[in-house]
């Protein structure tokens, strides 16, 4: 495996499992216990659902109430699993392994590289890595609970929109991918005021319709 | 906090995941939807930015997540790796917050 590839994935995993540790923290927090947490990062395993059920549960929702945006933002990993179909292995018994480990990070990772066998290394190493990080900082982060105090003196809060920047970024080359980003941008800041956690993300999706008709006029 | 409302969410979760290796796997997909779904990515990676920069609950914001984002945004530029341009976010907003 390149070790580029691996650096990546390392760090990746790294900062996964440094806002892991601000998921655990929030999460004994909000009422949930320390097992409670860990179960939630090993099994559910996507950050910004997890983060979306335990904001709901700290602002006073209950559990069926904040399983709702947790769900919502979990529709995204469906179209993540869609897209990944060309670089998963043919043996059913792998894909349902694999298929735990489909989130934002290794879908970004997966798509850098230039074909299927690459990319599904790159998917392998991103998911083992973040997978590893995530459930070590979640259990540090509930064991720690509330002795550290509030995460965002720490800048923790600040690291989720510099992370998915991050993945943004070397996405952007792609013909239509500008004006995507600038839609799905604008139509969830748009939603904000108006709906539930979890739907200005889903409705972003409608941002893919002029980055497609861009890139086509740009071809014709 | 029940068990059974979590366990119900890492059940979904996990299917909302393998629906397309499971059902669709091994299967060949056509130019146009490969395009579509290479993209899907992007608009849902630019909304998950804004919101988590300038949201708290409905509320449009701008505090110490914003300049802490706009230094992020000149690392990513830059090709800084992943773990500085996250860390340097981090310290930029909790230097913010401590002088203010």
């Amino acid at each position: 495996m390149p070790r580029a590839v691996i650096s990546s994935a390392i760090g990746i995993g790294l900062a996964a499992g440094l806002y892991a540790v601000s998921f655990g923290v929030l999460a004994v927090a909000a009422g949930m216990t320390p097992a409670q947490a860990c179960v939630m990062s090993m099994l559910v395993f996507t950050g910004a659902s997890q983060f979306a059920f335990v904001g709901v549960l700290t602002a006073g929702g209950g559990a069926l109430a904040a399983a709702a945006p947790a769900v919502m933002l979990a529709l995204r990993n469906a179209a993540y699993g869609i897209s990944l179909v060309p670089v998963f292995p043919r043996s059913l018994r792998e894909r349902a392994v694999l298929s735990h480990l489909v989130i934002d990070e290794t879908t970004a990772m997966a798509r850098a590289q230039d074909d299927p066998l690459a990319a599904r290394r790159a998917f392998l190493a991103t998911g083992v890595s973040v997978w590893v990080f995530w459930n070590t900082g979640t259990l540090v982060g509930a064991l720690i609970g509330n002795g550290i105090g509030d995460p965002r003196t720490y800048g923790l809060d600040a690291m989720f929109p510099a992370a998915f920047l991050a993945l943004l970024v070397p996405q952007l080359r792609r013909a239509g991918a500008p004006v995507s980003a600038i839609a799905g941008a604008a139509i969830a800041i748009a939603l904000v005021p108006f709906t539930p956690a979890g739907v200005p993300v889903i409705a972003a999706i409608a941002g893919l319709v002029p980055g497609l008709l861009w890139a086509r006029s740009v071809r014709a | 906090m029940t068990w059974a409302v979590l366990l119900g969410l890492c059940a979904v979760s996990y299917l909302l995941k393998a629906i397309g290796p499971l059902l669709a796997g091994g299967r060949e997909l056509g130019p146009e939807t490969r395009r579509a779904l290479e993209l899907v990515a992007v608009p849902l990676l630019a909304a998950l930015i804004v919101v988590q920069a300038f949201s708290s609950g409905r509320h449009l914001v701008a505090d110490a997540r914003v300049p802490a984002l706009a230094v992020a945004a000149v690392l990513a530029w830059r090709r800084a790796p992943f773990l500085v341009i996250v860390v340097v976010a981090a310290a930029t907003a909790a230097l913010l917050r401590a002088v203010t």
